[in-house]
């Protein structure tokens, strides 16, 4: 990928992180972050910027980089550029295992990515069934309806699962259904990145055969991919980002859609190139539509999921238009 | 080099096979036509070389090795192989799609080599495109397309080429350029397996021809033995005639009419 493309992820990473740090019910100015990030300076300022927002953009960087890379995979194993964790049912389905494990008092920031994981799994294999029972792989937009589907019955599954949950129903939902930086702690921080840097370690590790996938099958096939064991292999560290990022922010759609395509337009050709961009592209994508979940309403805040929304469907249609 | 050995292929849940107990061979240093009507079962045997459907009885052999005892990469190494048909899912410059064809000779980590740059270069030149290598595939005409996906055939190396229909969509020139092109390969040692609707061309420059006809061998030898006005019209179900052309000398094949001219 060339430099250019580099320097403007990074310099909007660096923008939205910034914009993270400064913005919010107190604002502060650019040097009182700067002095509050080496603990100096106002103590008030000091925790706000350490102990509330810091580890908030660290959470946002890292979920925004596994949603990233995930729907980046997704997209070129399924030839399909409306593919992502979110529209497929994969993060729904991560949810259903998610709230399933919370229900069962095993919420620990180590096991819960392990429950969405095995509740994502289901999700995409359902999905993949139903597309496949419905006799169109070539068709994207049948791809697309299972998701929707499988999506929508996670979401009654979190419904019903959550109605017999005793206390803060209604928050905890909505926290699920709409995604939240809100809760974010170092800690957390801490095993999202773990396993969203173990799965994409994976998915670039399978950027070879990610890149031919993309072509089709058969000629994917044609050039030595053994074609089942890889797609089987991108489907599980594509559900694993997909999961982790919802055991840490729960549901965040259209960030998966959105950022592949942007790093292709500026410029990435490889598939490695385009997952690693999306890595970057995503992490301040989510920072930033962060800071505007935060800031629009303030001192409300917006559901996370509701502000990655409001831009992806726009994105969402555009990109249908163009394929009908 | 490649051989199909009494080979029965069938697609999942699918009531009758594709293919029906075939055996043929392409031996290096010729190309051998498959040749059938449409749904006879050609594509079918390419797809097998593929390992995307595994005989329900005998075998496929590679140099005297199972298909099945070979890993894809083995056999890619092996057999380049371009399918009927493909459509990139994002837009690649040619150069880089052409790069793709070295996938089996690299790591997981390995950049190009020298080795790989020099395999690229020299199949750009040989199935003619040079000159659009910075070009994106959505802007190449059907010719050019075919010619870039021969070129990472090319690029992909080994002893055996196999095509499914490689001239449909190209023009006279175009077409002509891609028989002369694997005549050439041929005879310098390669074993080209060719499927093509192009009778009175594959007549003209494939060593033997397999003429398929409901996923078993109607024929499967010399042109001149296979080109048979009545086993054709029988295959094809369809009225026409053979006869030889002044010119080159190869048999012609016409189809008639299905009713008296007026």
């Amino acid at each position: 990928m060339r430099l250019r493309t580099w320097t403007i992820l990074l310099a909007a990473l660096a923008l939205a992180s910034l914009a993270g740090l400064a913005l919010g019910p107190v604002a502060l100015s650019p040097a009182a972050v700067w002095h509050a990030l080496f603990g100096a300076g106002d103590p008030d300022t000091v925790a706000i910027v350490q102990t509330l927002r810091l580890p908030r953009i660290a959470l946002g960087v890292v979920i925004g980089a596994g949603l990233g890379v995930s729907g980046a995979a997704l997209q070129a194993t399924l030839r399909n550029p409306l593919a992502e964790p979110y529209l497929l049912g994969v993060s729904g389905g991560a949810a259903v295992g998610a709230v399933a494990a919370v229900t069962l008092h095993m919420s620990s920031p180590a096991l819960l990515p392990v429950a969405a994981f095995a509740g994502a799994v289901v999700a995409v294999t359902l999905v993949l069934l139903v597309a496949r029972a419905a006799g169109a792989r070539g068709d994207p937009r049948v791809l697309l309806m299972a998701g929707v589907v499988v999506g929508a019955f996670a979401n009654a599954a979190v419904m019903v699962l959550l109605a017999g949950a005793p206390s803060e129903t209604v928050r905890g939902a909505l926290w699920w259904m709409m995604g939240s930086l809100g809760d974010a702690t170092w800690q957390g921080a801490r095993w999202v990145a773990v396993y969203v840097a173990f799965g994409g370690a994976l998915l670039i590790a399978l950027g070879r055969e990610i890149e031919l996938l993309a072509l089709g099958e058969d000629p994917a096939a044609a050039l030595g991919v053994d074609v089942e064991r890889a797609t089987r292999r991108v489907y599980l560290a594509a559900s694993l980002l997909a999961a982790v990022t919802v055991a840490g922010a729960g549901l965040v759609g259209f960030v998966g859609l959105v950022v592949p395509a942007i790093v292709r337009a500026l410029g990435a050709r490889t598939a490695r190139g385009v997952m690693l961009g999306a890595a970057v592209a995503g992490g301040a994508l989510v920072v930033a539509a962060d800071v505007v979940a935060r800031t629009v309403r303030s001192p409300a805040e917006l559901p996370l999921g509701a502000v990655t929304a409001l831009i992806g469907v726009p994105f969402f249609l555009m990109r249908l238009r163009r394929m009908t | 080099m490649i051989r199909f050995d009494d080979v029965v292929l069938r697609y999942p849940r699918a009531a009758r096979a594709a293919v029906d107990g075939v055996s043929l061979d392409a031996p290096r240093g010729a190309i051998t036509a498959i040749v059938g009507p449409n749904g006879s079962g050609k594509s079918t045997l390419v797809r097998a070389l593929l390992g995307r459907l595994t005989p329900e009885r005998g075998t496929i052999v590679i140099d005297g090795t199972p298909l099945g005892a070979l890993s894809r990469l083995d056999a890619a190494r092996r057999i380049a192989l371009v399918p009927q048909r493909e459509e990139p899912a994002f837009p690649l410059v040619v150069r880089d799609f052409i790069a793709l064809g070295r996938y089996a000779h690299g790591g997981v980590w390995s950049g190009e080599t020298p080795g790989d740059r020099a395999a690229i270069g020299a199949a750009a030149a040989r199935a003619g495109v040079d000159a659009f290598l910075a070009r994106r595939t959505p802007e190449l005409s059907g010719g050019e397309w075919q010619r870039v996906r021969i070129a990472r055939a090319l690029a992909q190396g080994g002893d055996a080429l196999v095509l499914d229909e490689p001239t449909a969509f190209l023009d006279i020139a175009h077409e002509m350029a891609v028989f002369e092109l694997l005549d050439a390969l041929a005879r310098e040692g390669r074993a080209v397996l060719l499927v093509s609707h192009q009778l009175n061309l594959v007549a003209r420059f494939a060593t033997r021809i397999a003429l398929l006809r409901a996923g078993a061998l109607a024929a499967f030898g010399a042109p001149d033995d296979v080109m048979r006005g009545d086993l054709l019209e029988r295959v094809y179900e369809w009225p026409l005639v053979v006869s030889r052309d002044p010119a080159v000398g190869a048999p012609v094949l016409v189809p008639l009419r299905n009713r008296a001219p007026r």
